[in-house]
């Protein structure tokens, strides 16, 4: 208990001696007003370049991603974002700085104008998917090893990963797929409910976690990915609809038929609002959840105080196991929401 | 005095909304776990489930105030 506590307390001191060390450094007339919102939108938003830290002069250490575009003058081009850091244009290419096209890299001929028509496919691989690739990976690697040890004993009681998975999956299979879809029809749609609570479980958690590099990417909270998740839901959906379901959008029973040209668009909006429910749903809660911590480590520059150090840094971790319960939160409703959404497809007439 | 930002306020009263909703769900939760304690755990996942979708409308709100 008391090397614990000892933990503990080395833990807070080692985060205090951090706020700390920041203090240090600014003895320069040159430091601008810390701009709160624009330290947190760099640290949620995508980029082409994974910032670990600023050195002391202000040069920043970051790893820098491969860009990858495609535009029609001029094919396929692949180089390190190095080239394009600090505005600079390479090749052609510059990352446009102000205006509508902010953040996007554009095609520049040689007087340094800019081909508004030409924007080049941009298919870099940015902060996003690395952590993206790395979820994969980590996904894989564990139940690629669950399976492997599966098919080696047999059924048979559980040892290895195998013992903290499994509970999860019955759990995905029994609460949520069989509850809900039916005990005939469910299988077919386990791959899919398994994979999406695992998929947006490990990217939420890897989220939570800011360093080193591979984690502290910002995955489930970029609204693109959402956007793929809740459109696979969306497909699925509706080629597994039966009669019964275009039946109930169409010619809702038990509606009077002059009211139908009322239900019929408000069932159509209600096929398309509830996966967009779904994307929001996931996107804001994450990144809300990210901002917040974010905010509240933005305090003790804000304040420029070191007392407020250590009441910040509480607020962080209360906020941390909140975002832990939120993880686990959403990765739930998502697949609770989609087995209800695929149980509404395949009902039969009572 | 400077502008006021109507998003912040928008954002704000949405918060209302969903604090006054999950107060709700949490009350009735908690008189029919007074009830009948043995339901304890079924009550809880329900609550939990009808929390998480009430927030996920009060983030609507959230994300509308952010793209403003």
């Amino acid at each position: 208990m008391k090397t614990k506590l000892a933990f503990v307390f080395v833990f807070f001191f080692l985060l205090i001696g951090t706020a700390l060390n920041s203090f240090g450094q600014e003895g320069n007339e040159t430091v601008e007003p810390f701009d709160a919102s624009t330290f947190i939108m760099e640290h949620i938003a995508d980029s082409h370049e994974w910032h670990l830290w600023s050195k002391k002069d202000g040069e920043a250490v970051a790893i820098y991603l491969p860009v990858i575009l495609y535009s029609k003058g001029k094919g396929l081009d692949a180089f390190s974002s190095k080239k394009l850091a600090h505005g600079h244009t390479h090749n052609g290419y510059k990352i446009e700085e102000e205006g509508d096209l902010e953040g996007v890299i554009v095609n520049v001929n040689e007087e340094g104008r800019v081909d508004e028509a030409n924007i080049p496919l941009d298919l870099s691989i940015t902060k996003t998917v690395v952590g993206l690739l790395f979820s994969c990976i980590i996904g894989l690697i564990l139940f690629l090893s669950m399976s492997r040890s599966y098919k080696k004993t047999g059924i048979s009681h559980p040892k290895g990963i195998q013992s903290f998975l499994e509970p999860i999956i019955l759990f995905v299979r029994d609460d949520i797929a069989i509850a809900n879809i039916g005990i005939h029809k469910y299988e077919k749609y386990m791959p899919y409910l398994l994979t999406v609570f695992f998929f947006i479980l490990i990217n939420n958690l890897m989220g939570l976690v800011p360093f080193p590099p591979p984690f502290g990417a910002n995955v489930t909270g970029n609204i693109a990915v959402t956007f793929v998740l809740a459109m696979f839901t969306f497909i699925i959906t509706q080629f597994s609809g039966n009669k019964n379901y275009w039946r109930h959008t169409f010619a809702t029973p038990g509606v009077p038929f002059w009211l139908l040209p009322v239900m019929i668009p408000v069932e159509i909006i209600g096929i398309f609002s509830k996966p967009f429910a779904l994307m929001i749903r996931l996107f804001a809660n994450i990144t809300a959840g990210h901002i917040i911590v974010l905010s509240l480590v933005c305090l003790i520059f804000i304040s420029k105080s070191l007392a407020v150090a250590p009441v910040s840094i509480l607020f962080v971790i209360f906020m941390d196991c909140l975002e832990l319960l939120v993880a686990f939160l959403q990765a739930y409703v998502f697949t609770l929401l989609s087995a209800l959404f695929f149980s509404l497809a395949v009902q039969e007439h009572h | 005095m400077e502008q006021i930002s109507f998003a912040a306020v928008g954002a704000g009263l949405a918060v209302i909304g969903a604090g006054l909703g999950i107060g709700r769900i949490g009350g009735s939760a908690m008189e029919a776990i007074a009830r009948q304690p043995e339901a304890t755990s079924k009550i809880q996942t329900a609550m939990i489930i009808a929390a998480a979708l009430i927030e996920g409308a009060a983030l609507f709100a959230i994300v509308v105030a952010l793209i403003a």
